[in-house]
């Protein structure tokens, strides 16, 4: 490492340690972009000599990457990791130099920079969970994405651990010279309608989780890894996964993740080991306490990991929270809230909030969901509890996640 | 009288911006006036049902050029239209009931043309975020609040404008309008969904495909709430 690289670490620790001292933030990103300003090659010398793994699509990706890490530190060796979710190269320049020593790394990416950050640190596995709708007015279309990682994949040597269920997945990674197919499940199939190849209409199958296009023949690869109930089956044969996350998403990311682990060469018994320690993911699904109230505290950020988690609260009668709002980083148009399907909450009692628990509250109406308003979250909270002591479920999009989380 | 058929046009390929809830606002708003409503989503890979009231919504630029020709080919779209249907077209799928737009390189594609609107690509920034907009006193509508995200710019022809507009960019060629109608047939660019945020323009659309003159009025205080605050938000 040069002296410009040396000059950009200090930097970054100076700014992390000031800026935890006056409080602001946890100051891993302030650090890192600090870190980069010094040296713009920070990232690119700090990943130079470890093992990288990347992890990117748009959901489960904090979620896969707290898996993978664990699985990657089954062997005894240190693991730095972005676990707090800073998925942009600030917040990964951070991650390293918070884990310096650490032979191995493992990151969450930011769907539009993975090309950035596979280039600088030219990790030896690249994760690629699902595309789809998310932040209509800050991300590119999806299918935009989708070409620009194949692009990206194609000049690469890495090796691509990829969603075989999911059309524009699978389209991003069949130019890469090493893929290895898992069916990683797709739970929202809208984004994914016209064939990414040729834009003929894409039919899934029924029964099988098959899916082809009628025009041009682009069809679901056959995958190597698949899940048979909380088993995964890969090359080397089965191996039980007892997660502590719910849901079945959660397995499928665990298969992701598994994957993942397997192809950087750690053993798969001792990977799945790791993974079930896995319970706290940046604070979700953790039974926490919102002023006196138990919650079970979920977030949701767009329609696809909504339908999962609203499938996964289905057979609960607690009541539901759900509080949304529309900052920059949770994207300014909250149009999507027409597709989720909400009346999987009907009968239940329900609060919206968040800073626009009006537009909730029109969408709660058209899906025949009765519920209550109310505009502050904590008091939302201690308005579904009751005061009865009963646990009350929470699930927030991105900003209102994060804003219940510290006040918990 | 039959079933009011409402139906969404092209799910798999003009569903992007959640205005696929605008078909789902119409058929509620009818049913609960015990108006026997039949809401049908109209897959691509389908020839277009017959339906009194067609949505379109929002689309990527490669999905809308597909919709765009299937739509012209199956010819069903044109057949209602000339035939009575309404149709609400929002976005992209504004775009396409006009003569012309662009795809992402600035190719030119046929639209339907249900309405003499021509779009082409914008020399600007996209244009994205809230707009307020006066609709044409005819419509007979309060204030519109929408959000808007798109780079084409569209010029009128022979078709009035939804409105003039307040905040926000609108058709953004020449004057500050927004939208487009004629006869039953209506484009505009604001998401949200729009009918979400404007009851009144929903019930427009519900009299033009039922004929009734006169609806039952229903408790809007929660969608009224919600369109003073986001026209408050761009002060408005």
């Amino acid at each position: 490492m040069g002296v410009r690289a040396m000059v950009g670490v200090a930097v970054v620790l100076l700014v992390n340690a000031a800026s935890r001292l006056s409080r602001r933030g946890s100051g891993t990103v302030a650090g890192g972009r600090a870190g980069l300003a010094v040296d713009p090659r920070l990232l690119a010398k700090l990943a130079q000599s470890r093992h990288m793994a990347l992890v990117s699509g748009t959901n489960g990706k904090t979620t896969t990457t707290a898996l993978l890490s664990a699985a990657l530190g089954s062997t005894g060796r240190r693991v730095a990791s972005n676990a707090t979710g800073s998925n942009m190269p600030a917040g990964h320049v951070a991650a390293l130099v918070g884990g310096r020593g650490a032979p191995t790394g493992c990151l969450e990416v930011d769907e539009a920079y993975l090309g950035r950050v596979l280039d600088d640190t030219h990790a030896e596995v690249v994760v690629l969970l699902n595309l789809s709708r998310d932040q209509l007015d800050r991300m590119s279309e999806v299918r935009m994405l989708a070409e620009r990682w194949r692009g990206v994949l194609e000049q690469s040597t890495t090796t691509v651990v990829a969603n075989a269920d999911d059309p524009l997945v699978v389209h991003a990674a069949s130019g890469s010279t090493g893929v290895v197919w898992v069916a990683g499940g797709l739970e929202w199939r809208d984004d994914a309608g016209a064939c990414p190849q040729c834009l003929g209409p894409i039919s899934f199958a029924a029964q099988a989780p098959g899916w082809s296009c009628s025009s041009c023949g682009f069809a679901r690869p056959t995958p190597s890894w698949v899940l048979d109930g909380t088993t995964a089956i890969g090359p080397v044969g089965r191996v039980e996964m007892v997660l502590g996350l719910p849901g079945v998403f959660n397995l499928r990311n665990g298969l992701m993740a598994l994957a993942g682990a397997w192809s950087m060469g750690v053993p798969v018994e001792e990977a799945a080991a790791a993974m079930s320690s896995v319970i706290d993911v940046a604070g979700r699904f953790v039974d926490r306490d919102v002023a006196g109230t138990p919650v079970r505290l979920m977030l949701a950020k767009n329609p696809a990991g909504w339908s999962a988690l609203l499938d996964t609260v289905a057979d609960e009668d607690a009541a539901v929270v759900v509080s949304i709002n529309a900052r920059t980083a949770d994207g300014a148009d909250p149009s999507w809230l027409f597709d989720v399907d909400f009346s999987k909450l009907a009968g239940r009692t329900v609060v919206a909030t968040g800073d626009r628990w009006r537009d909730l509250s029109v969408r709660l109406r058209y899906a025949g969901v009765p519920h209550e308003t109310e505009a502050s979250p904590t008091a939302a909270v201690a308005l579904a509890g009751s005061g009865a002591g009963e646990r009350v479920d929470v699930i927030g999009n991105y900003t209102a996640f994060r804003d219940l989380l510290e006040s918990s | 009288m039959s079933a009011l058929r409402i139906a969404v046009v092209y799910p798999d390929l003009l569903g992007t911006y959640g205005d696929t809830g605008n078909g789902v606002i119409l058929e509620r708003r009818a049913a609960e006036r015990g108006i026997a409503t039949e809401l049908l989503m109209a897959r691509s890979s389908e020839p277009l049902p017959e339906a009194d009231l067609y949505c379109l919504g929002g689309g990527e630029d490669g999905p809308q050029v597909l919709a765009a020709e299937r739509l012209v080919a199956d010819g069903g779209l044109r057949r209602a239209s000339e035939a009575g249907a309404t149709i609400f077209a929002v976005c992209a799928g504004f775009q396409i009931i006009g003569a012309s737009f662009p795809d992402a390189a600035g190719n030119r594609h046929d639209g339907v043309g249900l309405i003499d609107v021509t779009t082409t690509k914008g020399s600007g920034p996209r244009c994205v975020g809230e707009v307020a907009v006066d609709p044409d006193p005819a419509l007979g509508l309060s204030r519109l609040s929408g959000f808007e995200n798109h780079g084409g710019v569209s010029t009128l022809g022979e078709a009035a404008a939804l409105g003039t507009v307040v905040a926000g960019v609108g058709n953004g060629a020449g004057p500050a309008i927004e939208g487009a109608y004629r006869g039953h047939v209506l484009g505009t660019y604001l998401h949200g969904p729009v009918l979400a945020r404007n009851p009144d323009l929903a019930d427009l659309l519900l009299r033009w495909a039922t004929g009734s003159g006169e609806l039952e009025v229903l408790d809007d205080a929660a969608a009224l709430d919600l369109r003073s605050e986001r026209l408050a938000s761009v002060g408005c």
